[in-house]
């Protein structure tokens, strides 16, 4: 594409079909404790890693 | 839904529903502004739309400044991405919002210790005893505590505790014989403790030390920042400071940590709206993994920020990202915790729906074994959901912060932040606006600030490495 060029995979949608596995961290115990910041999360879905 | 942003020469569409980034030129970016009625898949903002062609309206709008040809160029890129469902996307995810009612506890604050040696103006805590007496947890009750989290984790094999206070290093035996009671029932179970450890950094002896880097996964080191910033907040019982005590210390730990995670973790406040200085003080003292946060505080107290503080805030962190981006051009390493982001592979949307879990999959108990939704409700009555004793949790607490998420909270329905801050702190939303549910405006300008420059920052990372 000569105007847009896509930074990623897009892929939100994709995720919920294997989502909701539960094994990442709870993000307020990262470094936060008075915010919440999920965006920076990993996830911990062994193929996923 | 998308949301557009600039920073210098960068024009950056995110599209919301589906994570989609797209780094655009200047006529992209204003053709996408106006498109969305035209090719719009998200029935929820709107009518759904799939022009053929670019609209004459358009056309005529934008051919003063643009060739023709290129808008219909930009146009037709435009609708491509629209067809390959990565912009304008529809919102496919309301079905999931609910799913985590029953969801077990995974997630543990253990408050061991509601006393402390500093008195920190801005602690939430009431200088460390949450407003209920100082007190230390028993190893009995820190015991009870993993019991109740190895019981109701279900279906989770990965646990986590963090241990918090007040100052947790003031009980620190209790936090070695709860580790070594959690790490004795994990095969029992089939599970694994995740331990993290947040202090103050006022006592750590070589032996502690030790013990913090072998058993912890992540520390979180509590430091304001330039000396003079950290004493003026932080001072110990009899006013002094308590700033070159705690660096010696922290930089004692961190030296003995190898690789492993570790966060200097800073508040800022009014005083120091030049936080930037801050996070580079840490650095230049060693420290290259920071956080630091804005003071969330009664507006009426001098030191509070406001939305008043906001434009100038924005400012400050356009600014970090300037330093940060000359740090890492000259080779150096630095993570800032709120500009980490992983945009292909962060967590999944059925997370990010709720954020913390707070009060469902998240908890704290304090040293009596009382629970609480988190370490942020603590002392609040309203809010006790029962006690690792007896076991009891109230269901109905549970049930509503379950359904504390971005569909249930009127302002995150329409914000392009939604699947990034989750919903924003539920505590927060209570202490500044009575509901959980109504999002505390000025955390949402600073959330909403950050993960732009989050962006930014990975794509300025990306194009330096390209180069």
């Amino acid at each position: 594409m000569k105007h847009i060029r896509t930074i990623n995979k897009a892929n939100l949608a994709k995720s919920a079909i294997k989502g909701g596995c539960g094994k990442c961290q709870a993000s307020c115990q990262s470094a936060c404790k008075t915010s919440c910041t999920v965006g920076n999360q990993e996830c911990m879905r062994e193929e996923n890693k | 839904m998308i949301h557009r942003f600039k920073a210098g020469d960068l024009f950056i569409l995110l599209d919301v529903n589906s994570g989609g980034v797209h780094l655009v030129d200047e006529l992209s970016y204003e053709l996408s502004g106006e498109l969305e009625p035209y090719l719009n898949r998200d029935a929820s903002i709107g009518d759904v739309a799939n022009a053929s062609e670019c609209p004459k309206e358009i056309l005529d709008k934008f051919s003063e400044k643009y060739n023709k040809d290129e808008i219909i160029e930009s146009f037709e890129e435009i609708k491509k991405l629209t067809e390959d469902g990565m912009l304008y996307t529809a919102d496919q995810y309301e079905n999931y919002a609910n799913t985590a009612v029953n969801s077990p506890i995974k997630s543990m604050c253990l408050h061991i210790s509601h006393d402390c040696n500093l008195r920190c103006k801005y602690c939430f805590a009431s200088t460390g005893d949450f407003g209920t007496g100082r007190k230390l947890m028993p190893f009995e009750i820190g015991k009870a505590a993993i019991d109740f989290l190895l019981e109701r984790s279900t279906g989770r094999p990965n646990l986590e505790v963090d241990f918090f206070g007040g100052e947790p290093m003031i009980n620190f035996e209790v936090v070695k014989q709860v580790v070594e009671y959690a790490r004795s029932k994990e095969k029992e179970y089939e599970k694994n403790f995740r331990f993290t450890i947040t202090t103050n950094g006022m006592i750590m002896t070589d032996d502690q030390v030790k013990y913090i880097n072998e058993n912890m996964a992540n520390v979180v080191l509590s430091i304001d920042g330039r000396k003079e910033i950290n004493d003026r907040m932080r001072p110990r019982v009899d006013g002094s400071g308590s700033y070159d005590r705690i660096v010696k210390n922290f930089k004692k730990l961190v030296a003995d940590r190898g690789d492993k995670e570790y966060y200097v973790r800073g508040t800022y406040t009014r005083y120091n709206l030049d936080f930037t200085e801050d996070i580079l003080s840490l650095y230049n003292e060693g420290f290259d993994q920071i956080s630091v946060e804005p003071v969330m505080e009664d507006p009426t107290m001098d030191y509070a920020i406001t939305e008043k503080d906001l434009d100038r805030i924005y400012e400050e962190y356009d600014r970090l990202m300037e330093e940060i981006g000359a740090i890492k051009d000259s080779g150096r390493f630095i993570n800032f915790f709120h500009f980490m982001i992983d945009l292909n592979q962060g967590p999944c949307i059925i997370k990010r729906l709720r954020g913390c879990g707070s009060g469902n999959e998240y908890i704290s108990v304090t040293p009596d074994g009382d629970i609480y939704p988190c370490h942020q409700f603590v002392g609040k009555d309203e809010f006790k959901m029962g006690s690792v004793l007896d076991k009891t949790l109230d269901e109905d607490i549970k049930k509503l912060f379950s359904k504390a998420h971005v569909y249930s909270k009127p302002k995150c329905k329409n914000c392009w932040a939604k699947y990034y801050c989750s919903g924003g702190c539920n505590a927060n939303n209570y202490n500044f606006n009575h509901d959980i549910l109504d999002s505390y405006d000025v955390a949402c300008g600073i959330q909403k600030k950050r993960l732009e420059a989050a962006i930014i920052m990975k794509i300025r990372d990306m194009l330096k490495e390209e180069a």
